[in-house]
């Protein structure tokens, strides 16, 4: 500890025994990093909308499961870094065969009424998530976990008793899978794979997320919730690592319109907010303590429509070279969007765990080559400035979107002379084309469920529900079925990566980046946390 | 009187029939359903979702259960967004919100513009009739969408004396700039309808004579004038009261007041059926009540009227 | 925020009396007009206005959809309101021309509002004098169905018409017009009433000229001022509608842009440093309205000579 930071503290600690009893147990430093704490220690963050649900079993946005991580707490954790550590499991281990893993729980954790926290919590509230009964948005989880017989108890062909989980005894939970999968002590970080209070659900049925009826067991229970307004979290007093949670209480407010809410930051009222596209170069010069980008793991792409439903000039793989060429994603990133965001020429994100980005011809050029490059591609494919391409673009309402469509259909004019029909749609709407392929060129982003390559590559395989594209290539679908239960499967990535590039069903634009204005005296965020998932009770309030 | 109510009433019942068949018919023949996502769902999890809200039935069996829900048990069904909520829950926290700050607008917009229009009208032609003119123009022009920003830049960022936005469960400086945001525009249009009304009749002969009759200014104002100048304020004030209702889209997008109003917008991008319907039929019961409410006090302020 | 319905119907019967008395009421008005400085200074305005939208793109060198890479993210500093640059107005957020946008903006503006009173002034007239001219049950079941759909919350059906059936101009007129007919249909049936007892209309009905023709060759005529009238009035009324439908993200699409459009962007962006794309257009905005309004007011006053 430094001199300065040694006064600090003895400046908080006193502040602290002056302030009030109530606060006189609040820590004086950090435990691990020594700073001083501030006497207040609140958390109030901005969100733009009001999540669907706090059930974990339901909760489907990534707000909503930011809520849930607070209020539950699943068999593990993620770090800082998002390494796995404890969470009610103390660890686990692995059968030879890769298909049964066996959780050992701690004897202490407790929920918030006082019962302890049982492995029959896990396997009531993943029964319970996968039975068609709760109709949950998110039981396919299970399937995407591999748990024996998911398939088949979210299609209501079995009882949701023969779902591959089971307690022998009050701490050892053990998971059955299909298949060996690598990743899956990942998976069980997600909400859908917290327990659930059996007795509060059974005598409140869906009234139980209340803050009234609610009974969690994570570091925080939910004292305050009004829809579109607020929702507040306080300390668990039965968390079993409660004495180490520093933050009293973590305010969500819901504020639709992004300026308005970085007003209200810049008056102080909030802790954190997003920055509003094309700001990050101003904040980030006026206040460069608090303006914050970082990778988060999403990759903006545009996807072709490849079925015959399709604008018949696309079917042509030098026109699809020619478009994606002609992007300068240098001004997209740093022009239209500003905020720290990173020129993609591959699709998978470029800080996914052990990923290692592919050398494609067209990410080596400059953008004058690729200017070059993609003229010759066009007239290749007899197109010109006597025959130019009309091509249609259709992207979600929101101003990002439309400020990167106006870029591109203006950049493809003016190095192809394609003239672009913009379109845009209604969210819902949207999906709906994009679906049912009746689209020539579509926006596209996809967000990695866990911190591996799959899951950005699962989306090329012929037969996956997100393929928009409908690119079918059998060597992507070989290369992907072997990287499933390959030691090394980083190969097989890049070799798909490179297929991707050559083929073009999908042009990526840019890898996402989240860029935040968060308060300088907070904490403990973890902005190495590739998913972005945080923890309250990581964060901390630092004195002045 | 009473019979011109009942019939009235009678009316009320095909209007919110004919609402609820239009936004369900608008609703069905939408593309896109509520539970459309970026990673669409497996076949068999959307299933069970449809299963569950009584999406797999036929349209007109989905009417009619949704209609017998409302009327036997005034139940309005479950939210297919907010998935722990029914409708019910959702009216019943946004409506009051909504209630109190567009009531707190209504009040504030009838009492401020009638007694600035009044004044501008006895004073013609003085500072105070200018200023009175030269704020109607004003502030009738000025969207609220652009005037919400603008307080709370000032009153928040600058001043530091009100919070941002948010509800509280109504604290008195949560009101204020909501209500200011809210009322100013139709402020602006009572006190240029109460202004012209007042003029004219205050160049009545009737007023004239009482003029002449050498009864004191203000016994003239307060006893005969006011009374028939109110008239065509009144038939503005209906309109002006559901106008508050809507209007709430806005406050609560600014003011994260979480009114109604922000559902509704919510509920229609996010095609939630059953929160859609329950606000239309709410808000047109409201419009329904109050066009009354105006017809009734017309008739009892205005004795020449007969039904 | 439509046009009060009373301050129209005076309109009626002072056009009436004029009939009777065989004066010539539209001379008699034109003058009365002319004598109004509000009236007159409305009028300038909305011909300067007019101007603008017309022939304003002729005085710049930039279009109004195209962006300029360079001032993207530079807004703040490189688009400043210039005459050095050309970009008078300075830059919009995406780095197009405002000046250029603005001047659309206000057509469309302008375009919207005139529309959508023309097709709510036209239902709205034809349906109120066929309601009056018939009279008896006919009267009775129209005008009843028109207190039904007052009673309808238009402002969000017309927000669920247009994120169901998307956003375009088709439905953004068809919207407005459904919520502005119905005052105008009231008010046409009111003096249609006066009217059709009139000897012209009974010597018409006698030989036995058809219906219809009676109502589009006697009685359409005669509702021209007040037609006129809540015209004009209604035009702001609609242009501040639109705005907000703009507001919701549900009005004009890109790379078109109206007055709405701009507004609600610029107000986003204030905090930004980049003022001016809240200022011009709000000057746009309050010129277009208010020359409108005086306009209307003038026009109002010019045929109800009655002294406000």
């Amino acid at each position: 500890m430094t001199l300065t930071s040694m006064l600090k503290a003895t400046t908080a600690a006193t502040l602290v025994f002056a302030a009030s009893a109530a606060f006189a147990d609040s820590h004086a430093t950090h435990p691990d990093t020594g700073e001083a704490l501030a006497t207040e220690q609140t958390f109030t963050y901005r969100v733009g909308d009001e999540s669907p649900s706090y059930d974990p079993g339901v909760a489907e946005d990534v707000d909503g499961s930011a809520v849930v991580r607070d209020l539950f707490e699943g068999l593990m954790n993620q770090d800082a870094e998002g390494n796995l550590v404890p969470g009610v499991a103390t660890g686990y281990e692995v059968s030879e065969d890769g298909k049964t893993y066996t959780f050992t729980l701690r004897d202490n954790a407790k929920w918030s009424n006082g019962d302890p926290v049982v492995a029959g919590d896990f396997v009531y509230a993943w029964k319970r998530a996968a039975a068609p009964e709760l109709a949950s948005p998110y039981a396919w989880f299970f399937e995407l976990m591999s748990i024996e017989n998911a398939a088949a108890v979210v299609a209501g062909d079995m009882e949701p008793s023969e779902l591959g989980v089971s307690a022998p005894d009050d701490l050892t939970l053990v998971v059955s899978l299909s298949q060996p999968l690598p990743y899956f002590p990942q998976m069980v970080t997600h909400a859908t794979t917290f327990p659930v209070h059996k007795a509060t659900v059974d005598a409140f049925g869906t009234d139980w997320t209340t803050p009234e009826n609610m009974v969690s067991n994570g570091a925080y229970v939910m004292s305050e919730f009004v829809p579109q307004e607020k929702l507040v979290r306080t300390r668990n007093e039965m968390y079993w690592d409660n004495e180490n949670t520093i933050i009293e209480t973590v305010t969500k407010l819901v504020i639709t319109d992004e300026n308005i809410a970085l007003t209200r930051y810049l008056a102080g009222e909030l802790d954190q907010t997003d920055v509003p596209a094309g700001q990050f170069p101003r904040l980030s010069a006026e206040r460069p303590d608090e303006a914050i980008s970082v990778p988060s793991a999403c990759s903006y792409y545009y996807t072709i429509n490849m079925t015959d439903t399709t604008n018949p000039a696309l079917l042509d793989v030098n026109v699809r070279q020619a478009l994606a060429m002609a992007i300068d994603r240098d001004v997209i990133v740093e022009a239209v969007l500003a905020g720290g965001q990173k020129p993609a020429y591959t699709f998978t994100h470029w800080a996914t765990a052990g990923f290692e980005t592919p050398d494609t011809p067209m990410a080596s050029m400059t953008q004058e080559e690729r200017n070059a490059k993609a003229v010759e591609l066009m007239t290749a494919a007899g197109f010109g400035a006597d025959n130019p391409l009309d091509v249609s673009l259709i992207f979600n309402t929101s101003e990002a979107h439309r400020s990167v469509a106006i870029a591109v259909s203006q950049m493809w004019k003016q190095t192809l002379g394609v003239e672009t029909e913009l379109g845009n749609q209604e969210w819902q709407t949207f999906l709906e084309t994009r679906g049912n392929q009746d689209y020539e060129i579509a926006r596209g982003a996809w967000c990695a469920d866990y911190n591996e390559a799959s899951t950005f590559l699962d989306l090329m395989q012929s037969d996956s529900g997100y393929n928009d594209a409908k690119y079918s290539n059998p060597r992507v679908d070989e290369l992907m079925a072997e990287a499933k239960t390959s030691e090394n499967p980083q190969a097989a990535y890049t070799e798909v990566e490179q297929i991707i590039a050559e083929d073009m069903p999908i042009i990526p634009v840019y890898h996402y980046a989240e860029v935040n204005m968060q308060s300088a005296d907070l904490g403990g965020w973890p902005f190495t946390n590739f998913e972005q998932n945080w923890y309250s009770k990581d964060l901390y309030k630092i004195a002045e | 009187m009473l019979s011109f109510i009942a019939r009235r009433l009678a009316v009320a019942i095909p209007t919110l029939l004919i609402l609820v068949v239009l936004s369900f018919v608008l609703m069905y023949a939408a593309p896109g359903g509520p539970f459309n996502s970026e990673r669409p769902l497996p076949p068999a999890v959307l299933a069970n979702i449809e299963a569950k809200y009584g999406l797999d039935q036929p349209f007109w069996k989905q009417i009619a259960n949704y209609v017998v829900g409302v009327v036997t048990q005034f139940d309005f069904g479950p939210s297919f967004q907010y998935k722990d909520r029914s409708v019910n829950d959702i009216i019943a926290q946004g409506f009051p919100v909504t209630l109190t700050y567009g009531a707190w607008s209504f009040v504030v917009a009838a009492v401020v513009g009638i007694s600035l229009g009044a004044a501008a009208a006895i004073k013609q032609n003085s500072w105070l009739d200018y200023m009175a003119v030269g704020f109607t123009i004003g502030a009738q022009v000025l969207p609220n969408f652009v005037m919400a920003p603008i307080l709370v830049l000032i009153f928040t960022l600058w001043l530091g004396w009100l919070p941002g936005g948010g509800w509280n469960g109504g604290q008195w400086e949560n009101l204020i700039l909501p209500v200011i945001a809210l009322s100013t525009s139709y402020m602006a249009s009572i006190a240029r309808i109460t202004r012209s009304s007042m003029l004219e009749v205050l160049n009545t002969n009737f007023i004239r004579t009482a003029q002449a009759k050498g009864l004191s200014p203000s016994r003239v104002i307060f006893r005969h004038a006011l009374k028939p100048a109110m008239l065509p304020v009144l038939s503005y004030l209906g309109p002006t009261f559901v106008f508050m209702i809507t209007g709430s889209v806005v406050i609560d997008i600014f003011f994260s007041t979480g009114g109604i109003g922000r559902f509704f917008v919510d509920s229609a991008f996010n095609r939630d059926y059953s929160v859609i319907m329950g606000i239309t039929i709410l808000v047109g019961s409201m419009t329904i009540l109050f066009n009354l409410l105006v017809d009734v006090l017309y008739a009892w302020i205005d004795p020449k009227i007969r039904y | 925020m439509l046009p009060h319905a009373k301050d129209v119907e005076s309109v009626g019967e002072a056009v009436q009396l004029a009939e009777v008395q065989g004066r010539s009421l539209w001379a008699d008005a034109r003058t009365r007009f002319f004598r109004n400085k509000a009236a007159v200074f409305g009028l300038i305005l909305l011909v300067c206005v007019a101007i603008f939208a017309i022939f304003g793109g002729f005085f710049t060198q930039y279009e109004r959809d195209v962006v300029d890479f360079s001032l993207m993210g530079a807004n703040a500093y490189k688009g400043v309101p210039s005459f050095e640059t050309g970009h008078y107005f300075g830059t919009d957020a995406s780095g197009r021309d405002l000046y250029a946008r603005i001047v659309q903006g206000t057509a469309i503006s302008i375009m919207v509002g005139v529309v959508g009173a023309t097709v709510a002034v036209i239902v709205g007239t034809l349906y109120g004098a066929t309601a009056g001219y018939f009279g008896g049950r006919v009267d009775g079941i129209m005008m009843r169905t028109v207190d039904v759909l007052m009673s309808i919350p238009f402002m969000f059906v017309l927000i669920l018409m247009l994120v169901i059936f998307g956003r375009s101009m088709f439905m953004l007129f068809l919207g407005i017009g459904l919520i502005s007919w119905l005052d105008m249909a009231r008010i046409a049936r009111g003096q249609t009433l006066t009217i059709k007892n009139k000897e012209f209309v009974e010597v018409a009905h006698a030989i036995g000229v058809h219906p219809l023709k009676i109502i589009l060759r006697h009685i359409v005529p005669n509702l021209l001022g007040i037609v006129a009238v809540y015209a004009t009035l209604l035009v702001p009324q609609l242009i501040i509608f639109e705005s907000f439908i703009s507001f919701l993200g549900l009005g004009v699409q890109e790379p078109n842009t109206s007055l709405g459009a701009l507004l609600s962007e610029g107000a986003s962006n204030m905090f930004n440093g980049t003022i001016w794309q809240l200022q011009f257009p709000l000057i746009a905005f309050v010129f277009t309205i208010f020359a409108f309004f005086f306009v209307g007011d003038g026009l109002r006053d010019a045929l109800d000579p009655k002294d406000r």
